[in-house]
């Protein structure tokens, strides 16, 4: 097997707890995005675009839908004979299996998968964030600085720099040191969860990262620190478009709103830069009569009688006659009756509203509402029918 | 299904849909939003489990196999079975029918492992379930079941569509061709089941004796030799045989109903994808009782139309009674009524395009 330029490994693993009901049943990188995607269609698609073409997709919580999800990879151009997409689970070998512990953890499982492409640079990257992103320029910024490692950074507003990894940085953007979400940052660079390592030096460390038992086995809080506690290079890459971490129910709401303005700072439509996703194959979505549609995108295979205001609706949702959807985030293959308002929520896959039911708070002070999977939402005032 | 080889046939394509079929095959020609007819076709094979299907196309196949690409959206890339495209091997020579089509790709025939071969062209919009065509054609232990739909719709210009006589038995007594049905005709819908030994001994005798059409040599000329079959289908199917009628049956899609029983759960229309984005409504956009792609972008008034992938509706911009192909741009202030615009057709702002009497259509990329 010839020898890769390079190769990425997603750490698709977490739960994304924060996520509450969403991830119940599907770890956070399957989370449905943009009325059509799930979050991991950006860190793939940017890879595509990137031209990679071997990535090992690390899961552990929840992998099923995943796992169907990334299936072969032709979805991204990664269905090849040598390198495309490898779903990688925890594994048991003669010496036993364990759980990733980890992040760096779980690369350190994958070192045999990794050295059988024997590639120079590893790219190491998380499913947790929506962003369009040529990681070649940062490959080319890399071998430029003659850096062991580069970790992507964002300029984030100061008063939320503690919500993050900084890093901190001389004049010429060589790191040194990391703060991981420091209570008064010294720099508002805060780390995008994409490091580019040189494979040899990152081989090491994670052997030597595993063999202490006091580290936790995690990039951000014990490889970066080790590397620059020995003076390794590392530089920071600076990204000036859009990135979004969408970890939290806010957040998640916030990015499709951010979808919808009239000048979006993040386009979905952009043709030099598709975003590729796993296609169910629906019809075109029929707007009726009866509807109203401003300010919102809207998939294939909806069918609306209603008025749809402001909000991202996925493939297959049904909005009855009579009913409002304003402000709000509707996943795949939701039933709405008629006479329903939903307001300033997110409705997860498969859920049925009711006729007469009403979803959210419209005050904008108020929570986002989150309906998980597969639940149905009754009208309160409903009279029960009894059968004699 | 086991054993089965299907064959689209796209040799006796009639070019009555004038100025959509002048750069490309009819089985080509956009429909409903964001498909190729060819898809029901292809689909219905997918949906009764065939899966080795061979095109044969005769000319202006370029956005066919564009279209059809390795068969992966419709999970024809295998290595056993698959997609196979056999277009003329000949190409300066006229192409005399398809049995000289077929004879010219006979290893093809004498090496597929199927023993029975079910033969559709590439132009019906229909759900067609050959599985139970398949059951009909053992159950009554036919050579050859030739698939019939009873004509409905007005009156047809010209005689283009080919009828068959049928008995109570439901044997197929006589074929005459290039006929203007009549409302209840038998119309042939050039679909047949056939095993494959008799169709390669047919392919080799017809062509031996200088015969080269299926219908003509080997179905009509054995009706007293072979037992042929009726099978009578019933479902849903629009005769599309001119502009008026391909721009009819397209709004009649224009209706939850329809919407439902063709795109239902249990059966998929597969079509190539193209990972265009959702469509994005703005403030300003009106739109009604239309059936609308992704990729679009819409800020203008949208009424009783069809707007396939990528489409660009700019403010102020009207489209009623309209048919909008891939990557249409209609500019501010532009007003477009009963128009059926081919793919990437742009009309500039302030513009104003009507189709008077019937549906006018737009040729491909142009600029008005």
């Amino acid at each position: 097997m010839g020898a890769k330029k390079w190769i990425a490994m997603l750490l698709a693993g977490g739960q994304g707890s924060r996520l509450g009901e969403l991830t119940i049943g599907l770890a956070k990188p399957a989370v449905p995005f943009g009325g059509k995607y799930r979050i991991i269609d950006f860190p793939l698609s940017n890879c595509t675009h990137s031209g990679i073409d071997t990535v090992g997709v690390l899961t552990q919580y929840q992998p099923l839908i995943l796992n169907d999800y990334v299936g072969n990879g032709k979805a991204w151009d990664l269905d090849l004979d040598v390198g495309g997409v490898s779903v990688l689970p925890p594994y048991q070998g003669k010496e036993g299996g364990e759980w990733y512990k980890g992040t760096a953890n779980a690369v350190y499982q994958n070192i045999q998968y990794i050295d059988n492409y024997d590639p120079e640079h590893v790219l190491i990257l998380s499913g947790d964030h929506i962003y369009k992103m040529d990681y070649s320029k940062m490959l080319d910024y890399h071998i430029e600085k003659n850096a062991e490692a580069t970790i992507a950074v964002i300029q984030v507003p100061w008063q939320e720099a503690s919500r993050f990894g900084i890093m901190n940085t001389n004049d010429d953007d060589k790191v040194t040191q990391f703060d991981e979400k420091p209570k008064y940052p010294k720099s508002n660079l805060a780390s995008m969860g994409v490091y580019l390592f040189n494979w040899k030096t990152l081989r090491r460390y994670l052997i030597n990262d595993e063999k202490d038992a006091t580290s936790s086995n995690d990039f951000g809080s014990n490889i970066i620190p080790k590397m620059l506690e020995d003076r390794k290079k590392l530089y920071a890459y600076r990204f000036n478009d859009y990135w979004k971490d969408v970890g939290t129910v806010e957040s998640l709401w916030q990015a499709h709103m951010d979808l919808l303005e009239e000048k979006p700072n993040f386009q979905l439509d952009d043709q030099q830069w598709k975003i590729f996703a796993r296609n169910a194959n629906h019809p075109p979505q029929y707007i009726s009569s009866d509807a109203e549609v401003s300010q919102s995108l809207i998939n294939e295979g909806c069918m609306i009688h209603g008025k749809i205001e402001h909000s991202v609706l996925s493939y297959n949702v049904q909005v009855g006659y009579g009913s409002t959807i304003k402000d709000s985030v509707i996943m795949p293959n939701v039933t709405i009756g008629e006479n329903v308002h939903i307001e300033r929520s997110i409705i997860a896959s498969n859920c049925i509203i009711e006729n007469g039911a009403v979803v959210g708070n419209s005050a904008v002070t108020s929570d986002i509402t989150l309906i998980g999977e597969n639940q149905t939402i009754i009208n309160p005032n409903k009279k029960k029918i009894t059968l004699n | 299904m086991e054993n089965v080889l299907g064959i689209i046939n796209l040799i006796n394509e009639k070019q009555h849909l004038k100025e959509l079929t002048a750069h490309r095959n009819v089985a080509s020609v956009p429909f409903g939003g964001r498909y190729r007819l060819i898809d029901f076709t292809m689909s219905n094979f997918i949906n009764a489990d065939v899966s080795k299907v061979a095109v044969f196309p005769k000319e202006k196949y370029l956005s066919v196999m564009d279209h059809l690409g390795s068969g992966k959206e419709w999970n024809l890339d295998r290595r056993s079975g698959g997609l196979h495209i056999l277009p003329p091997i000949h190409p300066d020579e006229k192409v005399t029918g398809d049995m000289k089509q077929f004879y010219d790709h006979l290893s093809f025939f004498e090496r597929a492992e199927a023993d029975t071969v079910i033969i559709s062209p590439g132009c019906h919009v229909c759900k067609l379930d050959f599985n139970e065509v398949l059951d009909y054609h053992k159950k009554h232990k036919a050579d050859i079941t030739v698939v019939y739909k009873d004509y409905v719709g007005e009156l047809i210009e010209k005689p283009i569509y080919n009828t068959c006589s049928v008995d109570s038995d439901e044997d197929i007594t006589d074929i005459s061709f290039y006929t203007i049905p009549k409302p209840g005709d038998h119309v042939c819908l050039e679909t047949f089941v056939i095993s494959k030994a008799l169709l390669v001994n047919l392919i080799k005798s017809c062509v031996a004796s200088g015969e080269y059409d299926f219908l003509k040599d080997a179905v009509k000329a054995n009706l007293h030799r072979f037992t042929v079959k009726g099978y009578n289908f019933t479902g849903d199917m629009p005769f599309i045989h001119s502009i008026e009628s391909f721009h009819s049956s397209n709004m009649n899609f224009l209706n939850p109903t329809v919407i439902r029983s063709f795109f239902g759960d249990t059966w998929d229309v597969y079509t190539k994808i193209k990972h265009e984005a959702p469509t994005k409504y703005s403030r300003s956009s009106k739109v009604t009782n239309s059936l609308i792609a992704n990729g679009c972008v819409i800020e203008g008034t949208v009424e009783n139309s069809i707007l396939f992938r990528g489409v660009k509706v700019k403010k102020g911009a009207i489209i009623r009674n309209s048919i909008i192909m891939q990557k249409g741009e209609i500019e501010e202030d532009a007003i477009v009524e009963n128009i059926i615009t081919d793919k990437e057709v742009k009309i500039t702002s302030e513009k104003t395009v009507i189709g008077l009497n019937q549906p006018t259509v737009i040729k491909k990329a142009e600029v008005i």
